[in-house]
């Protein structure tokens, strides 16, 4: 089982290398990957510095190419792959058809992940992309429960890769449009959903605080409180008479405890989120899914979660809490 | 231009259902589609009903298209689907990959919903190529995207805009309403059959701002695109869908076909649309904004 980290910049990448990241996977700086966010990502020449320390160091490199390209902005897509390959990257993480198609038939050689954007979530979308491009993994979106996820490893021959750590996006991604509603940008047409562009935080007249995405209230709360950065699913609303976290609670995935469980499906990697992160995050993550997956390895059955490794994850976690998601029913 | 009539989205009991298309094999609408594509668990209608529903909506002279569920994650749904995309005599529409794996290797060509994504030729040729012979444009992109790909379409592929209704805006594993009511999904108690158009979810300020739709949102808003039916011809849309809401759906297929054939000026169209708009009208999709921006206004300052 492969450890596959985030890297927002270099610091991070080398962060997650030298705490045991078996891969660490990357995006351009542009509106071609889904952590388009100002100040963060590579450049073609950085991107190559990235794959020699991977490379040097025994790890791989994934550079994710995956939004939905628009006919205006093709060439941008093109190129991104254009770039991954020359430089050398082992894989890359695609979302789109159009995409997948050029990669394919542009860098046969090329390895081809689908994306959690690419919204495949049963055996059958699988098997259209395999058959079609010949994808050699696939990342499963974060709504399957754990039974259904043994039961799709059961019947593809794609190797599955997890999320098992970090930011939970509650919705199919790859078909959420709740940031473009309100702004006109989604993570599929610009790569990030809740632009910085058109978050406001507003203090207000009681000490309490507001946040709007454009214009929209998301959330707000009194003095010596503390609202999230306003992304839609885990703001607060008002339905039918009740207010609260309508969609969902701002928490992070923590799936440590399901390790031997999604080892022994033969589940080929882990995924941790968060390339938009510090590279103290990166370090941490990694240290810790590096330990719980060798004890893991060396003895499943007896496998327990240590208390020190959640405490270390709980520090870094969103909204300092974290869950099973969907993986477990009664999330759902 | 033809007309559609999307799937209905909501959970309507049979009764309902019936009544519903009972009214819509009346209308003027040219294409209707069919069947559960939100939540496996509403059966208010088995597969052999909803094929039963399609022939007579056949007899009564409208192309009838079976749709799929827009997120497959257990094998029952899958077995679903299968039926459906096996039925031998109705086309389909895939709202997921999953249907048009099966529709391609069965060699029977299909429609591309909206929750499929298609942002440019690549993907178009692609899915031509696997059967598809008409495609939604996604509620997120913009006529510009839509000028640009149609200029390159596929021999043989139509093009469908979703022109009126609550805005699909994301599926997720977890069911809001279940939710809402503090149920777990295993145990939902079928709640969401109460509401007939979604649960309205309000900002703290008490804005309308989504709709609540079992494990799909929704926009609280109604796209609204009457105002661009010359636009969209111009641009070689051959079908314009309006989505069912629990009130006014046979007025409002009759509001599009009058303004079509002109026997109603665009101004009179547009005053008489906002009756069936429960939270305004929006096209900020359409024009290339935000998706809640609100319904350009027509030349005639007198209409509102």
């Amino acid at each position: 089982m492969e450890l596959v980290c985030p890297a927002g910049n270099l610091p991070s990448l080398k962060a997650a290398i030298d705490n045991g990241a078996d891969a660490v996977y990357v995006g351009f700086k542009d509106d071609t990957n889904a952590r388009n966010f100002a100040g963060l990502n590579f450049n073609e020449k950085n991107v190559g510095q990235g794959i020699e320390y991977a490379h040097s160091h025994g790890a791989r490199l994934f550079a994710a190419i995956n939004t939905f390209p628009q006919p205006s902005g093709w060439e941008r897509w093109t190129a991104a792959v254009d770039s991954a390959a020359e430089a050398g990257v082992d894989a890359v993480i695609l979302a789109d058809i159009g995409i997948l198609d050029y990669a394919a038939n542009r860098w046969p050689d090329l390895k081809l992940h689908l994306s959690v954007q690419g919204s495949a979530t049963n055996y059958e979308a699988i098997s259209f992309m395999h058959r079609t491009f010949g994808i050699r993994r696939v990342v499963i979106p974060r709504v399957l429960s754990a039974p259904q996820v043994r039961h799709l490893a059961e019947h593809t021959p794609v190797p599955l890769e997890l999320f098992g750590f970090g930011s939970l996006c509650v919705m199919v991604e790859g078909r959420c449009l709740l940031s473009s509603y309100a702004t006109g940008r989604s993570p599929n047409t610009y790569g990030a959903c809740s632009p910085g562009s058109h978050v406001e935080w507003i203090d207000r007249k009681d000490g309490g605080m507001e946040t709007r995405l454009g214009g929209i209230l998301v959330d707000s709360c009194g003095a010596g409180e503390n609202v999230g950065y306003p992304t839609i699913c885990k703001g607060r609303f008002e339905v039918q008479g009740k207010e609260g976290y309508a969609i969902e609670e701002p928490t992070s995935l923590n799936t440590l405890e399901l390790l031997p469980e999604m080892m022994a499906m033969g589940i080929a990697a882990i995924k941790i989120e968060g390339r938009q992160r510090s590279p103290a995050y990166v370090a941490q993550v990694t240290r810790v899914w590096r330990a719980a997956i060798d004890a893991c390895k060396r003895n499943p059955e007896s496998f327990r979660v240590q208390s020190v490794w959640n405490a270390e994850l709980d520090k870094v976690a969103e909204g300092a809490q974290t869950t099973l998601g969907a993986y477990h029913r009664s999330w759902q | 231009m033809k007309i559609s009539l999307g799937p209905v989205l909501y959970y309507w009991s049979e009764e309902k259902l019936r009544q519903f298309y009972g009214q819509i094999a009346e209308s003027p609408v040219d294409i209707v589609y069919l069947g559960e594509t939100i939540c496996s668990k509403r059966r208010s209608l088995n597969t052999d009903q909803w094929i039963e529903i399609a022939r007579q909506l056949k007899a009564a002279g409208k192309e009838v298209i079976l749709s799929t569920l827009a997120l497959l994650e257990a094998e029952s749904e899958l077995k679903t689907m299968r039926r459906i995309c096996g039925n031998g005599e109705f086309t389909v529409e895939a709202n997921d990959l999953a249907a048009v794996n099966l529709r391609s290797e069965q060699g029977e060509s299909f429609v591309v919903g909206h929750s499929v994504n298609i942002y440019n030729q690549g993907a178009m040729e692609v899915l031509a190529e696997a059967g598809m012979n008409r495609w939604v444009l996604s509620v997120e992109l913009s006529r510009e995207t839509l000028r640009d790909l149609q200029q390159h379409r596929p021999d043989g592929v139509e093009t469908e805009i979703f022109a009126w209704g609550r805005i699909p805006l994301a599926y997720a594993a977890r069911c809001y309403t279940a939710r809402h009511y503090e149920l777990p999904k295993d145990d939902c108690q079928y709640r969401c059959i109460d509401d007939s158009d979604g649960m309205l979810l309000n900002t703290k300020e008490g804005e309308p701002f989504l709709t609540i739709n079992g494990i799909q949102t929704q926009s609280a808003q109604s796209c609204n695109l009457l105002g661009a039916m010359e636009e969209m011809r111009e641009l070689g849309v051959d079908v314009v869908r309006i989505s069912p809401q629990s009130m006014f759906t046979p007025e409002i297929i009759k509001l599009f076909d009058q303004v079509q054939r002109q026997e109603i000026s665009l101004q009179d169209g547009m005053a008489a649309a906002d009756r069936f708009l429960p939270y305004g009208g929006v096209d900020g999709y359409w024009r290339g904004e935000a998706g809640i921006d609100k319904t350009a206004k027509t030349d005639d300052s007198s209409v509102i």
